[in-house]
C-alpha cells in the first residue's frame, strides 16, 4: 500500500485554480520525482501535502491526500502539527531562509528531536552530530556550535537536511533542494540524500526541474504541466517510452553533448499562465501530435502501459515515439 | 506616470473623489480669482469694518471693511501659488541633487548625504525662519525658504530610488549600447523614480500651505495689502471676540485644503501601492 | 601561454584577451583592514571569428566579471582586451561608444533587462537613438519589423510592455536589442539561466540560427556544462578567477581535475547511466586569501606537495588544448 496517496487534488487560490485533479502515489521506500516547468504546480503540491495551503490563501476544493491511512485533507490543525516535521519533513529550496541566523546550527537541529522525539538535550546533541556526520559535514562537532553565516551554501543545505532527518520522518519532501547551489555541490548533496534515504528505507518526493537529477535519483516520476498531471510512470519508462508528448519533448529539450548541432529546438510557444489556461488539454497549443479533440476535451489520466498518461493522442495511437529514437 | 485606469480608480473612490472636488474648487478660486471675487481685495471702507456675514458680504468684512470672501479667494491664489511654486522648485532641485549624488557616488554623494542628514534633523519651520531672517520677509523669500526647507526630503527620496534603480540590468544593458550618463539618468533612472517623488511632493504641498500660513501669521510672508490666509488669521486674532469670522474662515480654508490634499495623496499612494517606497526613505 | 596564443594569425581571432585582471577591494569596516580579491586573475584567451567560445565555471569563478571586462563595461585593473586588433583601452570614450555597435551583450535576467516603462518598440529603437543613427519614420518601421521577425516575435508585440511578455519573449527582445546595430560579436551571459527548460532550448536554437545567418562570433558564459558542450566550439573552464583549462572542442576530454569534477557532477538525463559521485573533500578557498599553489589543490584527488607550493601555469597539453595542472589526468 502506498505511504502517500494523492487523489484528484484540486486547489483554488482566490478565483484561480493552480492545481486541477492531481493524482499520484508514493510507496514506502520509494523516491518519486516530480518535474515540471514554472507554474506547473510542483511546489503547491508539496504545500498541499504539508497542510500549508492556508499560509498562502489556498483552499483544497476536491480530492484526498492520504498518508499512512490518515486523511490529511480533513485532519485538524493540532494533529497536523504533530505530523508535520515529525512523520513528514520538508526540505525547502532556499537554505538561507530556512535557518534562523541568530541561533547556533546545533541548537536548531537539536530542537527538532527534543520537540518531536522527546530527547534530552545531551541525547539530542549526540543525535544531531551523528546525523551531521552521516551527511558528511566535516568536523560536525565544531559546526554544531557555529552560526549559519559561518557556513557555505552547500553546508547550510546539509544542515537543513539534517533538521529534516532529526525527527526520523517516514516521508521527506524536497522542493528543489539544490537549485540555489553550484553543480559540484548539487551532485554531492543529491548523492548523499539518495544514499541516506535508501539506507533508512524512507520515502522521498523530490521536486525538481532538472531531468538529469530525476534520471540519477528516482524510481518513479510524476510529470506536471500547467497544474495537471501529464504522465506518471516508472523511471525507465519515462525516459525510454514516454507516453505523453510533453514528457517526450521535455526530455528532448535537454542538450546532450553528443547531440548534433542545430537539433535543439525547444517546445514552441510559452508555458501558459494560470490566469489564462487553454481549453481542453493545456498542452495542445504547443503539441505536435495534437488532434482536433485536444482543444475541446480534457484528457483523463488513463492507464497506459505501466503508468498513467493524460493524452488523447497517446490513447489513440498504436505506435509510440521514444525519446532515444 | 499615473495610468488613466489608476486615475479612474482614485477618482471613483469616496476619499479620492471628494478630495479631488474640493481641490478643484480651491484651484478654480485661485486661478480665476478676479472673475469670481465679488469685490476687489484691497478696497477699504472703515465704515463697514467688522460687519457680520450677510447677503452683501457672505463672510463679513475685516477690520478695514474689506470683503472677507474676496480676500479669501485671492488668498487661495497666494497660498496655492507660493506652496506649489516652492515645492516644484524643491522637487526639481532635490531630484537633480539626489540623482547625481546616487548615480556618481563618491565625494559628492558623501557631501550631499551629510548636508541632507544635517538639515533632516531640523524642523522645516526652523529652517524657513532662519532663512527669512537672513534674506528678509516677503512672498519671494517665503517661496525660497519653503523650497529649501523641503529640499532634504526630496533629495533623500530620489537618492534612495536611484540607488536601487542604478543596479537594474536595463541600466547596464543601455550602457552596453553605448549610452552616456545623461541618457541613462534622464531616460531611465529619473522616469522610474518619478512617481514616489511626485506623490511626496503633492503631500508636501499641504505642509507647505501650513508653513506659508505660519510665516504669513508672523508677518513674514505676503506683505499687506496682498491677502494670504495666514496673514488674515493673524489680523483676525485682534478681533477674535468682536468678529470671530475673520479668523475662522481662513482657518477653515487652510484646514479643508490641507485635509483634501492629504486624503487625495493617500488615495494615490494606495492605488499605486508605493507606501513602502515612501517610508523607506 | 600569451606568446603561443599571439603566434596565431591575428585575423583568426575577433577578440583576444591578455593577462586580464580585475581586483576588488572590500572596504573593511571600522576594525578590519582593507582586503582585496581578484575576481578575474591574469586571464588570457582568444575568441576565434565565427566560432562559439564557451566560458564555464561555478558561482564566484569570475565568468560574469570576465564578460563585462571583455566588453569594457568595467575597466580592468591590468591586462588588455583586443577587439579586431584594437586595444580597447587605447580608445577615447567617443570611439569606444561607437565601437559598441560591433560588440553587444545578451543578459542573464530578461525580466529586468528591459526598462519596465518602455514599450518593445521604444526598447528596440533605443540602440539607434543612443548611437545617433537617424532613422526616417518608414525606415524605423522597417528596422523594427525586421528585428522582431528575426527573433521570432510577432509584430503585434511592438506596443506591449515587458510585463506583458513571457520570460522567453523578453529574452527574444533582449537578443533583438543586441542585434539592432548589426554587431559582429555577442557576449551571451547565461542567456537561458532564468528560463524554463523548454524555453531554454528555443532560445539556444534561435541563437544558433542567428549565428549561421549573420555570421556572428559568440562568447557564451554559462554554468551548465551540457549546454556548453552542446553549443560551443571551444570551452574555457574557470576556477576562482583563473582559467584552468581550455578545451579545443566540445568532445575533448578534460585533463584538469577540477574540470573533470565539473563534468562528473553533471547528471545525464538517462536512468541507464547513473553514476556514483566521488565525494569532494576540502572547502573552496576564500577568494580573499588564495593559497600560493594551485587553488584547487585542497579538493583535488591528485594533489601533491608541489601543487600546494607552486601554482601550475597554463600550458599546451595537446594542440589547442591548454591545461594549468602539474598532474593532468
Amino acid at each position: 500500500m502506498a505511504l502517500l496517496s494523492v487523489t484528484d487534488l484540486s486547489v483554488f487560490i482566490g478565483r484561480l485554480k493552480p492545481l486541477d485533479g492531481i493524482s499520484f502515489d508514493i510507496g514506502k521506500g520509494e523516491i518519486v520525482g516530480m518535474v515540471g516547468e514554472s507554474g506547473s504546480g510542483k511546489s503547491l503540491t508539496a504545500m498541499s501535502v504539508m497542510g500549508l495551503l492556508p499560509l498562502i490563501g489556498g483552499k483544497m476544493t476536491s480530492g484526498s491526500i492520504r498518508f499512512d491511512g490518515i486523511d490529511l485533507a480533513t485532519l485538524p490543525e493540532p494533529h497536523y502539527r504533530a505530523l508535520r516535521g515529525r512523520r513528514i519533513a520538508l526540505i525547502s529550496q532556499n537554505p538561507m531562509t530556512s535557518l534562523d541566523p541568530i541561533i547556533r546550527i546545533g541548537a536548531q537541529i537539536d530542537q527538532v528531536s527534543i520537540l518531536h522525539l522527546g530527547l534530552s538535550d545531551a541525547a539530542a546533541r549526540a543525535r544531531s552530530i551523528d546525523i551531521m556526520q552521516q551527511l558528511r559535514i566535516p568536523e560536525a562537532a565544531t559546526v554544531h556550535g557555529n552560526y549559519p553565516h559561518q557556513l557555505s551554501g552547500g553546508m547550510k543545505q546539509r544542515v537543513v537536511i539534517a533538521m529534516a532527518l532529526a525527527a526520523d520522518p517516514e516521508l521527506m519532501i524536497a522542493d528543489e533542494p539544490t537549485t540555489a547551489l553550484d553543480v559540484t555541490i548539487q551532485a554531492q548533496i543529491i548523492q548523499i540524500v539518495v544514499d541516506l534515504v535508501r539506507e533508512r528505507g524512507l520515502s522521498l518526493l523530490l521536486i525538481t526541474h532538472d531531468m538529469g537529477v530525476v534520471a540519477q535519483a528516482c524510481d518513479k516520476v510524476v510529470v506536471l504541466y500547467a497544474g495537471r498531471v501529464a504522465e506518471t510512470n516508472g523511471i525507465d519508462a519515462i525516459f525510454g517510452e514516454p507516453q505523453h508528448p510533453y514528457t517526450r519533448e521535455l526530455i528532448r529539450c535537454i542538450p546532450r553533448h553528443d547531440q548534433l548541432r542545430g537539433s535543439l529546438t525547444g517546445i514552441p510557444g510559452a508555458v501558459p499562465s494560470v490566469m489564462d489556461y487553454p481549453s481542453g488539454c493545456r498542452f495542445h497549443p504547443r503539441c505536435a501530435d495534437a488532434l482536433d479533440i485536444c482543444a475541446g476535451a480534457i484528457p483523463a489520466l488513463e492507464q497506459k502501459a505501466a503508468g498513467f498518461a493524460a493524452c488523447h493522442a497517446a490513447i489513440n495511437a498504436a505506435g509510440k515515439v521514444s525519446a532515444h529514437g | 506616470m499615473i495610468k488613466s485606469s489608476s486615475l479612474r480608480t482614485i477618482l471613483l473612490s469616496p476619499r479620492g473623489g471628494i478630495s479631488a472636488i474640493v481641490l478643484l474648487a480651491v484651484m478654480i478660486c485661485a486661478v480665476f480669482a478676479p472673475l469670481i471675487a465679488p469685490y476687489a481685495y484691497d478696497i477699504q471702507s472703515l465704515r463697514d469694518a467688522n460687519l457680520n456675514p450677510s447677503w452683501k458680504n457672505w463672510m463679513g468684512t475685516d477690520e478695514f471693511g474689506r470683503d472677507l470672501l474676496s480676500r479669501m479667494i485671492y488668498g487661495a491664489r497666494t497660498s496655492l501659488s507660493v506652496a506649489l511654486t516652492a515645492i516644484s522648485i524643491s522637487v526639481a532641485i532635490g531630484m537633480s541633487l539626489g540623482a547625481t549624488a546616487a548615480y556618481f557616488g563618491g565625494a559628492f554623494d558623501r557631501l550631499v548625504t551629510a548636508v541632507v542628514d544635517l538639515t533632516w534633523s531640523f524642523p522645516e519651520i526652523l529652517i524657513a525662519l532662519i532663512l527669512i531672517a537672513i534674506i528678509g520677509p516677503g512672498l519671494n523669500s517665503t517661496m525660497i525658504a519653503i523650497s529649501i526647507a523641503y529640499l532634504a526630503q526630496f533629495t533623500r527620496l530620489t537618492r534612495v530610488q536611484i540607488m536601487a534603480l542604478k543596479n537594474e540590468t536595463y541600466v547596464e544593458a543601455t550602457r552596453s549600447l553605448g549610452a552616456g550618463h545623461a541618457h541613462i539618468i534622464l531616460r531611465h533612472l529619473l522616469p522610474n523614480a518619478l512617481t514616489p517623488v511626485i506623490v511626496a511632493g503633492m503631500l508636501a504641498t499641504g505642509d507647505a500651505i501650513i508653513l506659508e500660513a505660519t510665516l504669513g501669521f508672523f508677518g513674514l510672508g505676503a506683505q499687506p495689502p496682498t491677502p494670504s490666509w495666514g496673514a488674515m488669521m493673524s489680523s483676525g486674532t485682534a478681533q477674535i471676540f468682536i468678529a470671530p469670522w475673520i479668523i475662522i474662515f481662513p482657518g477653515l480654508a487652510i484646514a479643508i485644503t490641507v485635509i483634501a490634499i492629504n486624503l487625495f495623496g493617500d488615495a494615490v499612494i494606495d492605488v499605486l501601492d508605493i507606501r513602502r517606497q515612501l517610508r523607506d526613505s | 601561454m600569451a606568446d603561443e596564443a599571439q603566434a596565431q594569425l591575428p585575423s583568426d581571432n575577433l577578440v583576444a584577451v591578455r593577462d586580464l585582471t580585475r581586483e576588488y577591494k572590500s572596504s573593511g569596516g571600522l576594525f578590519s583592514t582593507v582586503r582585496s580579491m581578484r575576481a578575474v586573475n591574469e586571464v588570457s584567451l582568444d575568441v576565434p571569428r565565427g566560432k562559439v567560445t564557451g566560458v564555464v565555471g561555478e558561482s564566484g569563478c569570475g565568468k560574469s566579471t570576465l564578460a563585462r571586462l571583455v566588453l569594457r563595461l568595467i575597466a580592468p585593473t591590468a591586462g588588455r582586451v583586443m577587439f579586431n586588433d584594437t586595444d580597447l583601452a587605447s580608445l577615447a570614450p567617443a570611439q569606444l561608444r561607437k565601437l559598441r555597435r560591433s560588440m553587444q551583450m545578451v543578459f542573464q535576467d530578461p525580466y529586468s533587462a528591459i526598462d519596465p516603462r518602455y514599450t518593445i518598440r521604444r526598447a528596440l529603437l533605443e540602440p539607434f537613438e543612443v548611437q545617433g543613427v537617424a532613422l526616417g519614420k518608414g525606415e524605423q518601421e522597417d528596422r523594427l519589423l525586421a528585428l522582431i521577425s528575426k527573433v521570432g516575435l510577432s509584430p503585434r508585440m511592438t506596443e506591449s510592455y515587458p510585463h506583458q511578455l513571457s520570460g522567453g519573449q523578453k529574452q527574444r527582445v533582449g537578443i533583438a536589442r543586441a542585434l539592432a546595430l548589426s554587431p559582429s560579436f555577442l557576449v551571451l551571459d547565461e542567456p537561458t539561466a532564468s528560463l524554463d527548460v523548454s524555453i531554454q532550448a528555443q532560445i539556444i536554437g534561435l541563437l544558433e540560427a542567428l549565428k549561421q545567418e549573420l555570421g556572428l562570433t559568440y562568447l557564451f558564459i554559462s554554468h551548465d556544462l551540457s549546454l556548453v558542450r552542446y553549443f560551443c566550439d571551444r570551452i574555457v573552464v574557470m576556477y576562482l578567477g583563473r582559467v584552468v583549462e581550455i578545451l579545443p572542442g566540445a568532445r575533448a576530454e578534460a585533463c584538469h581535475h577540477y574540470a573533470r569534477t565539473l563534468m562528473d557532477s553533471h547528471f545525464v538525463p538517462d536512468p541507464r547511466h547513473r553514476k556514483a559521485v566521488t565525494p569532494l573533500v576540502g572547502e573552496i578557498p576564500s577568494p580573499f586569501n588564495l593559497p600560493p599553489g594551485c587553488a584547487f589543490a585542497e579538493r583535488c584527488p591528485a594533489a601533491s606537495p608541489l601543487c600546494r607550493r607552486e601554482r601550475p601555469l597554463l600550458s599546451e597539453h595537446a594542440t589547442g588544448h591548454l591545461v594549468a595542472c602539474h598532474h593532468p589526468a
